[in-house]
Parts: structure tokens; C-alpha cells; sequence
């Protein structure tokens, strides 16, 4: 007899949602969390795209703490001194299906627990797992210390940078080209400052992406999201273009928060807090296998994340694959059978879900973005110059608009931007 | 080469809340650990604990670690003596995230 069904390592996304599925099922259910609180240790840029959430938690916008839902969408390619944004708002954005809202992780997290918790969960915080405990080949629980704790399954969602799927031969080291560095200060502002500033009704919000010179040319890119009263901004650079970099990446977000098209956004407001990350960017390649006999691996240990440079996301895969993992753990249980063979059906149900549908068909995107950094340096130059002609009027006599536009693409050379276009479009 | 840093972290940190584990390093570099792979933490670690001096001597401070193993990934074999998660609740502790 196992002290529990079920143990849960890392009360994040994955992990709670994972609990709370497991304890709506009557399963006997650990959470355990090295912070001393869900949510101390995770970080996330933010904005969390909420139709999974829903799927878990279906009156979530009324308890849950959102911080702005998200209804502007820019994207910016920017140089060292200048911008060009693409600005989209719509009320759809902001509809039943496709809300998508800012958020800051250490009370979300909090609450995402405490759901787990009220489902019946037991949920011990400020204990870190070292090692799991085996029975030949079988993972059949954890240690902690001194403590042992026996499980039927255990569900690894200890993030990103996981000991345990290494400890579990599910996974290797992951490679530097596999993941991206963050690094994000959150800045506080008082709410109409924001609201003003981002062209944000109450309660709505903005999304941000840059590329280019954010990250100086290297592979990655800038993020602002608004949040109620501060606004998150950072960087995200892979790390392996990172150790080819001149410059350190803090020193890259003190470069980015004094560009001209950044400082006046910020100006005023006072840092309330300074955050690093890991995050998986080597998409559906980079997965490592995903169960074995008596373990699960979910979330961000599962290398589930995508980026396109204007999609970012993570959590909703996260909170995905910790439903689908519950489910497969739950029917394993009730067979009393949590054997790899068994188990497989974690698998092919994250096969046939959004989750690996998505990064299957992104799968290519990765190692594109690491070959085309002109998409970095080149391109954000050219739509400058572009727009510089369109903008900048001194008085001599006008160029026809056909050449103001392939002048600069020319400088590039034309067969190189259709060559990199059309490689992005079969990627995507 | 790495160019000339303006940016103090400390200071950054500075507002960052911690608990530290004053006896129990979770970090320990080992011994002349190669230029090339310190670089490589310099440049990537957001916190900036990897720094040389003028004099080319390396300094390692595992207080004010934001726990992401970026040095982990990059170092294990190379850098780094032990890398494990802080005991106890110790370490970084966010209070936005």
C-alpha cells in the first residue's frame, strides 16, 4: 500500500491542475512545492491564453487573480533607435472563446493551489524532492530529506530546469539551443497611468512583442505586457545564440528599457521586482520521452512551449497537459496497472489533443528562427528604412512609392527575402 | 569579448525578497574552471553572480540566485562542482513572478 495514488512534484500550472483532476477523481493526491508558497518560485512573462484554464476551472474569470485581459496585440520590429509596430485591438480578442488575460504568477499560482487543495489534495509547501524512490525500474514515489514518500504514480512538473526527469531517465540535460533565458522586471505605475499610456480601457490590456534590436541582433525577443498596476517587461534570448553575445543579457534589458520607443513607457514607474527564467523553445523535437513506469512528466519538464515570435505560449499547454495527465494517471489507477505500457495512453492523448498538434505543426519553426537572423537585425533595418521614406519629408522631390519600398528590400537582395519568407511560411 | 557592463544588478536584486541559506551553498564552482565556459555564464546567468575583475579574477556569489539553471544548462560538467535547488523554502521568493 503506497502512502498516496498520486504524487504531484511542483505545484505550477501543470502540477495543480494535474492534482485537481486527480482529486475531483477521489484519488488520494501530494502536491509538494519547494516555495514556500504555490507561485514563489515561477515566473512567467505574461499572459496566459485561458481556454484551457476554462476547460479545468469554467467560472475562473470571477475568482481567479487576472490581472488585465488582453484586447492590443502589438508587434514591433525594432533598431537601435527606431520602432515599427503593428498595433491590432478588436473586441474579439477579448470574447468567450479566445480571452486571453496578463497575469503574475505568484498569486495566480496561489490560487491555482488552493483549487487543488479544495478538491482534496493534500499540498505541502517550502519542501524540495531530491530523488525519487525506485522498485527496480519503477518509479514508485520521492525523497525528501530523510523522507520517503511512496506513490502508485508520480507526476513530475518541477519546471523547465528539471532534476527529476533527468533523475527519471525520461529526459537528458536539455541542450542550450533547446532553451531561452528570460529576464523581466516588473515595474510598478498606478492603474490610469497604464491605462493611459497603453490605450487600455479599465481592466483591458496590452501585449507586446519586439524583435531586433531588443536583443541586439540575437535570437529571442523583447516582451511588455500591462498588468493592473505595473507592467512586465523583459527578454527572452536562446542560449545558445546568448553565449555568441557581446553583451550580457541584463545589461541587453538595460539597453532595451532606454530605447526611445521604451523609456517613456516606464518613466516614473519603480521596479518592484527583478526575475529570471528558463524556457523551453526547442519545440516538438526537444521533447523528451514522456512516461515510464510509474511517472509522468507535464508542462514545462515536458519542453511544452511554443514561440513564433508573435504567439508565446506555455501555460495554456501547461494547464493542458496536466488535465491529459490526470486523466491517463486516473485510468491507470483504477486498472491498478501504472506501467509504462499503460501509461502510454498520456501519449497518444497529448498526440491527438492541441498541445502536440500545435508543436507538431510548429515543429520546424525552432530551427528556422536560429538560422534566419536577419530576422533579428536585417529586417527590423529594413522596415525602418522603409518607413523612413514613407515618413520623412524634407522637401526634395518625392520618389515613386515602388521604389522607396524595393530599394531597401534590394539591399537585402530580393531573392533572399522571398527565399526567407516563403522558408517562414512553410514553418509556420 | 564582452563589452563594458553600466548596469548594477545588485541593485536590482536588492528589491527581490530572500531567504538565504547562509551555510548550505547550493552552487560550488570548482577550481580554475576555463575562461571560455565562465564567459559563457557572465553573458547568460540574468542575475549576474558570474563576474571578473579588471585583474581577470572570477567571482561567484550564489546570494541573490534566481534559481532558473541557465549555469546548470550551460555548465554542469564544465563550471560547476554541485548545482541543486535550495532546502527549506530557502532562496528566491516572488512576490509577483
Amino acid at each position: 500500500m503506497s502512502d498516496y495514488q498520486a504524487v504531484v512534484v511542483g505545484a505550477g500550472c501543470a502540477g495543480s491542475v494535474a492534482a485537481t483532476v486527480l482529486a475531483r477523481q477521489g484519488k488520494s493526491v501530494l502536491l509538494i512545492e519547494r516555495g514556500s508558497f504555490a507561485g514563489a518560485k515561477n515566473m512567467t512573462g505574461g499572459r496566459l491564453y485561458a481556454h484551457s484554464l476554462k476547460a479545468v476551472f469554467p467560472n475562473f474569470e470571477q475568482v481567479a487573480p487576472l490581472e488585465r485581459k488582453i484586447t492590443r496585440e502589438n508587434i514591433s520590429l525594432m533598431t537601435k533607435d527606431a520602432n515599427t509596430t503593428i498595433s491590432f485591438t478588436s473586441p474579439e480578442l477579448g470574447e468567450r472563446d479566445v480571452t486571453s488575460y496578463s497575469v503574475l504568477r505568484a498569486d495566480f499560482d496561489n490560487w491555482l493551489s488552493s483549487k487543488a487543495e479544495e478538491a482534496g489534495a493534500d499540498c505541502v509547501y517550502g519542501i524540495t524532492v531530491e530523488d525519487l524512490l525506485w522498485d527496480d525500474k519503477r518509479v514508485v514515489g520521492i525523497r525528501c530529506g530523510e523522507d520517503e514518500i511512496s506513490a502508485d504514480i508520480t507526476l513530475l512538473a518541477d519546471g523547465s530546469n528539471s532534476l527529476l526527469s533527468e533523475r527519471a531517465g525520461l529526459a537528458a540535460r536539455a541542450k542550450p539551443r533547446h532553451l531561452a533565458v528570460g529576464v523581466k522586471e516588473v515595474i510598478a505605475l498606478d492603474e490610469t497611468t497604464i491605462d493611459d499610456r497603453f490605450m487600455n480601457n479599465a481592466g483591458e490590456g496590452t501585449a507586446w512583442l519586439f524583435a531586433g534590436a531588443a536583443t541586439q541582433g540575437h535570437v529571442g525577443g523583447g516582451f511588455l505586457y500591462s498588468n493592473r498596476e505595473s507592467i512586465s517587461l523583459g527578454l527572452v534570448v536562446t542560449l545558445a545564440d546568448l553565449c555568441a553575445s557581446e553583451i550580457p543579457i541584463y545589461q541587453m534589458l538595460e539597453d532595451f528599457k532606454a530605447h526611445p520607443s521604451i523609456a517613456p513607457l516606464i518613466k516614473g514607474g519603480q521596479l518592484v521586482e527583478y526575475s529570471g527564467h528558463l524556457i523551453p523553445e526547442g519545440g516538438y523535437r526537444s521533447i523528451p520521452t514522456l512516461h515510464r513506469d510509474g511517472c509522468l512528466l507535464v508542462g514545462d519538464a515536458a519542453m511544452l512551449c511554443v514561440n513564433l515570435g508573435y504567439q508565446v505560449r506555455g501555460m495554456d499547454y501547461a494547464i493542458a497537459s496536466g488535465e491529459i495527465a490526470a486523466t491517463a494517471a486516473g485510468a491507470a489507477l483504477d486498472d491498478n496497472d501504472c506501467s509504462a505500457a499503460n501509461l502510454a495512453t498520456y501519449r497518444s492523448l497529448l498526440e491527438e489533443s492541441f498541445v502536440l498538434r500545435d508543436l507538431r505543426a510548429y515543429q520546424h519553426f525552432p530551427e528556422y528562427l536560429a538560422q534566419t537572423k536577419r530576422l533579428f537585425k536585417e529586417y527590423p533595418e529594413l522596415a525602418a528604412r522603409i518607413m523612413k521614406s514613407l515618413f520623412c519629408v524634407d522637401g526634395r522631390p518625392v520618389e515613386p512609392l515602388r521604389d522607396k519600398v524595393i530599394g531597401p528590400v534590394k539591399g537585402i537582395g530580393l531573392f533572399t527575402v522571398a527565399r526567407d519568407l516563403r522558408k517562414g511560411m512553410k514553418a509556420l | 569579448m564582452i563589452r563594458t557592463i553600466s548596469v548594477n544588478v545588485d541593485e536590482k536584486l536588492s528589491v527581490d525578497k530572500f531567504n538565504i541559506d547562509e551555510r548550505n551553498p547550493h552552487i560550488i564552482l570548482k577550481d580554475n574552471p576555463s575562461t571560455a565556459e565562465v564567459d559563457k555564464l557572465i553573458l547568460c546567468c540574468p542575475a549576474a553572480l558570474y563576474k571578473r575583475d579588471s585583474q581577470g579574477e572570477v567571482s561567484f556569489d550564489y546570494a541573490g540566485c534566481l534559481e532558473c539553471g541557465t549555469c546548470r544548462i550551460l555548465a554542469q560538467d564544465t563550471v560547476l562542482e554541485k548545482w541543486q535547488y535550495p532546502g527549506d523554502a530557502r532562496g528566491i521568493s516572488y512576490r509577483y513572478g
